[in-house]
């Protein structure tokens, strides 16, 4: 048995290049409850990240008992990550949403679904006659279904037909997409996890994979810890668990990715470490490429990024030398300064090296969230579905006949409505409903002061659809109480293109339905119908939307026709494209070196990396990529906002390993609430002593939009950085820690910015300074100490005694190694 | 030769079109985008300046208000809400493509003059102040439907 709390990647199995990845089978089960009590077993994957681990619930008594790794999948070989070993608990609180709530006289009271429909349809009809589509925005999630997201999408865009629709995975995933329209023509994962047995250099950018995917993590450790291990380069300013392992480790400053990129490509062309004859044959834009960072030498970077050049050569020689290279990025990447832009920069090298389609050769631009991936495919993020091109009318009349309606409705003037622009439209009051599911903006968009204004303003008509009465559920006119994973059907996707099945286990508390049945009845009741004047959506459950997928998808990147749920049920994970050529799904993309950059197939024609200008059909043609990747090169650029004397500090923001987004299951699962109850800020020891703070000290830190108070932790982060990790609302506090009270939500600080390209919110690019509100009362700060918060000291020295993390016997795991 | 007024000139809407992507930032600083980028774009109209001023003083300086009378003054914003961020939006996008076309014919004037390194700040200027235009348009497109329809 292993505290998976203290212990969050369990026990290591060690492989050599190009075996198996050994199976462990990661089990827990509630307190109680041995194996030979389950009922049964039911097939599923971690809706907790985006790894898209398999696991199977069991059910026992029609209720969740506790889940285990599926040992058949390619994904995970039968890991658990920590926060799905206990994150299930929270399907059982007691404070689910069971029925519908309305707005009377200004307070929230229990409704039929029937009176809670029929308000949100008598508006719609209103909205519609006054004001027309436009009037409507629907702000979604990367944590709902394939089913769900295609079925919103179909009634946004063919049914209301209103640009407006997006999900939060604007805030977490919009960058990797936008990356790989760029450089490779449309989004799709190149390569897969199993890159990562054949690798001899591993490199992280920005991506802190021990506590945002860590069975992805486990599967590293053991390939460094096994005969022949990679080389380790980590980019990162915080001390993270893979940094710790590094061989080299750049501990960069905040928002200066492209400085360092431009420099580890310069490094990598001035010493002939490229290919030439793939950049020939499979790319263009190299010259152009050569031309910006031979302006980037390592010095040149290593000022701007403040770290000593010899470590960029370092960094350089692993990266340039290797002969099958992995690199991924996330949200160091993309929620800084020049997000797309770092981003490209790292498919720029891949491309030079050649390195891409071949067995462990391959960039991951990373997912956050589980579903992350179905929301950009189906279109429900700020995309067409199956990665179509807005601008390219042939792929607008291939929608407008799928769905039989005419192609003046679907719109298409511009790109989709991304989500910052959706709030602004609703703050200037020409959006009036405004539909938010599965999602708790108050706490996770930037400047939450500024979201929690719109949200309470007048003549906006707030629909929140949630499993919890989130912060953001408290501001709304209707609440839909939601079923969750386990208590509904579907599939989903993770970011390797596997797709998996999950099961309905059990069924939803109350009267709270599927998101899709939610959706569906709202198509029904607003009476959508297509050319011929039957229904616009035809299906009625998971698996007849799925088919009517499968045949959007027919012939694009994204092809889902080869896979079934019958398929998904007798095997385990698939990755698309599946298809008659390819019925067992497709390990790595572009294996032949030709991208989706014909201009009559690309999924966008790009776009200038520094003001995100669109280029046009007639640009795309004289650029005539014709299958070719497009290397963009970028210069650096300044960051928003610089540290000076009012604001001497960087501010950052992030994850733990033991929460998911704002806590509303891992609240909820005293295990991970335990190990990391409350918010904390983390300052680097020399800040610390010349501020007078010591380890849970509670400090005051202010931005010019806001503020948080927290207890100090005093850890190896870089000197001038702050950290507060943004996991912690409101909803669980006593009112005098609410946003009128002590402010904890690390948004209350960000700023409200995007990235030109890609238009995800800069969370990790702001100014702060620090006051110390309080000598210590000898309580250490609530961070955790088994992961990038690792305090400095136990404080057996100075400030308070740090106890360590752990679990104890309630969070004790079993694992088997090696069971099929 | 009348090449150096046309330097006055083009100066001088470059400047002016600095002015007005600084004015745009500031006035519609509350849509996220507008600030950062109108700033970017701004500091690239100053540095089209100065890559011109050495050329300008080389062809014979040239008087202010020569400068005044032949440049465009047409920004007249910010103005407020959706509908005045297009208005603004569409202001820049005429001084750009004034901007634009000078900067093309700068560089008829640099071809008859036989002159390489004029040719190349053309060259580089001229892309950028393009690469100006496509984002006002980006900005405007995504921005009409919701400012000429469902705005109030």
């Amino acid at each position: 048995m292993t505290d998976r709390i203290a212990n969050p990647w369990g026990e290591r199995t060690p492989f050599v290049p190009s075996e198996e990845w050994p199976v462990r089978v990661d089990q827990f089960l509630e307190e109680g409850v041995s194996e030979e009590d389950v009922d049964r077993w039911v097939q599923s994957a971690s809706i907790l990240h985006s790894n898209g681990d398999a696991i199977d619930a069991a059910v026992k008594d029609g209720r969740i008992v506790g889940v285990r790794g599926r040992a058949v999948d390619r994904v995970n070989r039968g890991r658990v990550d920590p926060k799905d070993l206990f994150g299930w608990q929270a399907n059982n609180s007691e404070d689910r949403l069971k029925r519908p709530l309305v707005r009377k006289d200004g307070e929230l009271v229990e409704a039929s679904w029937d009176e809670a429909m029929g308000l949100i349809v008598e508006r719609s009809r209103q909205l519609l006659d006054e004001k027309g589509p436009l009037s409507f925005g629907f702000y979604t999630t990367g944590q709902l279904f394939l089913e769900e997201y295609y079925t919103l999408g179909v009634i946004a865009r063919a049914g209301l037909g209103t640009p407006h629709l997006d999900g939060n995975t604007r805030t977490c995933t919009a960058t990797a997409a936008q990356a790989m329209k760029e450089s490779f023509g449309s989004d799709g994962q190149p390569g897969c996890y199993t890159d990562i047995d054949h690798a001899d250099a591993i490199a992280l950018f920005g991506h802190n994979v021990a506590e945002t995917q860590t069975v992805l993590w486990m599967r590293m450790l053991d390939r460094l810890e096994g005969k022949e291990p990679p080389k380790l380069v980590v980019v990162d300013p915080r001390p993270t668990p893979p940094a710790r392992r590094a061989d080299v480790h750049l501990a960069i400053r905040n928002d200066t990715n492209v400085a360092l990129m431009n420099a580890l490509l310069h490094e990598i062309i001035a010493n002939g470490w490229y290919d030439q004859e793939y950049v020939d044959a499979h790319t263009i834009g190299f010259d152009e490429l050569k031309k910006t960072v031979m302006r980037y030498p390592p010095e040149r970077a290593a000022e701007i990024c403040g770290v000593p050049a010899e470590e960029i050569r370092e960094a350089a020689r692993i990266i340039g030398m290797a002969k099958r290279l992995v690199s991924s990025a996330l949200q160091g990447f993309y929620q800084s300064m020049q997000a797309t832009a770092a981003a490209c920069q790292l498919n720029n090298l891949h491309l030079i090296r050649g390195m891409i389609g071949k067995p462990g050769c391959t960039v991951l631009q990373m997912n956050g969230q589980p579903s992350a991936q179905n929301t950009r495919e189906t279109g429900a993020n700020g995309d067409l579905p199956a990665f179509r091109n807005w601008d390219n009318p042939k792929h607008i009349q291939e929608l407008a006949d799928l769905w039989n309606v005419d192609c003046l409705q679907i719109p298409h003037w511009a790109p989709p409505t991304h989500a910052m622009q959706i709030w602004r439209f609703a703050e200037q009051g020409s959006i009036n409903l405004l539909w938010i599911s599965g999602t708790n903006p108050a706490v996770s968009l930037p400047e939450i002061s500024r979201i929690r204004r719109i949200l309470a303003q007048e003549g906006l008509f707030v629909v929140v659809q949630d499993i919890f009465l989130t912060e953001t559920a408290q501001y709304a006119d209707v609440v839909l109480p939601a079923a969750t994973w386990g208590e509904k059907l579907g599939t989903f996707t993770n970011t390797d293109r596997t797709v998996h099945i999950t099961e309905k286990a059990v069924e939803p508390p109350g009267e709270a339905k599927s998101d899709l049945d939610i959706f569906l009845e709202y198509a029904r009741r607003m009476n959508f119908r297509n050319k011929d004047g039957e229904p616009l959506i035809k299906w009625e459950d998971p698996e007849s939307c799925f088919e009517a997928w499968k045949e959007c998808t027919r012939g694009h990147l994204c092809d889902y026709t080869g896979i079934t749920y019958e398929k998904l049920r007798e095997g385990s994970g698939i990755q698309w494209p599946c298809n008659e050529e390819s019925p067992e799904g497709t390990e790595r993309l572009y294996t032949d070196g030709v991208f989706i950059t014909q201009t009559d197939r690309c999924e966008a024609y790009g776009h200038d990396l520094l003001t995100g200008a669109a280029l046009s059909e007639a640009d795309h043609k004289v650029m005539n990529p014709a299958g070719r990747a497009i290397i963009k090169p970028i210069e650096y650029q300044q960051p928003l906002e610089e540290p000076d004397k009012e604001y001497p500090f960087r501010y950052t923001t992030g994850r733990t390993v033991y929460h998911f987004h704002t806590r509303t299951k891992t609240a909820r699962a005293p295990q991970l609430q335990d190990a990391a109850p409350d918010a904390w800020v983390e300052i680097s020891p020399v800040d610390a002593k010349s501020l007078g703070i010591e380890e849970g000290n509670m400090v005051r830190v202010e931005s010019p939009r806001g503020h948080v108070e927290a207890r100090a932790r005093v850890c190896n982060i870089a000197q001038g950085l702050i950290f507060v990790p943004f996991h912690y609302g409101y909803f669980d506090v006593p009112t005098k820690d609410s946003p009128n009270g002590r402010h904890r939500a690390a948004n209350e600080m960000t700023i409200s910015a995007w990235d030109p390209v890609s238009k995800q919110p800069l969370l990790k690019s702001a100014v702060a300074r620090v006051i110390k509100v309080a000598d210590s009362d000898k309580t250490p700060s609530p961070a955790p100490t088994t992961t990038a918060s690792e305090p400095v000291s136990d404080g057996s020295t100075d400030g308070a005694l740090v106890p360590a993390t752990e679990g104890g016997e309630r969070a004790e795991v079993s694992s088997v190694i090696g069971k099929e | 030769m009348y090449l150096a007024n046309y330097f006055g000139m083009l100066c001088g809407a470059e400047l002016e079109l600095a002015e007005g992507f600084r004015n745009m930032g500031e006035g519609h600083g509350q849509e996220p985008d507008v600030y950062f980028i109108c700033h970017t774009l701004a500091k690239q109209c100053d540095e089209h300046v100065e890559k011109l001023r050495p050329f300008a003083e080389r062809y014979g300086e040239i008087a202010p208000e020569e400068r005044n009378r032949l440049g465009p003054k047409i920004f007249v914003g910010p103005r407020e809400g959706g509908l005045g961020l297009l208005r603004d939006l569409h202001d820049l996008y005429v001084m750009a493509s004034f901007c634009s076309i000078t900067w093309t014919m700068v560089g008829q004037g640099a071809q008859g003059t036989r002159n390489p390194e004029l040719l190349e700040v053309v060259e580089s200027c001229e892309s950028e102040t393009a690469t100006q235009m496509k984002w006002l348009e980006t900005r405007m497109k995504q921005a009409a439907p919701q400012a000429l329809i469902a705005a109030s």
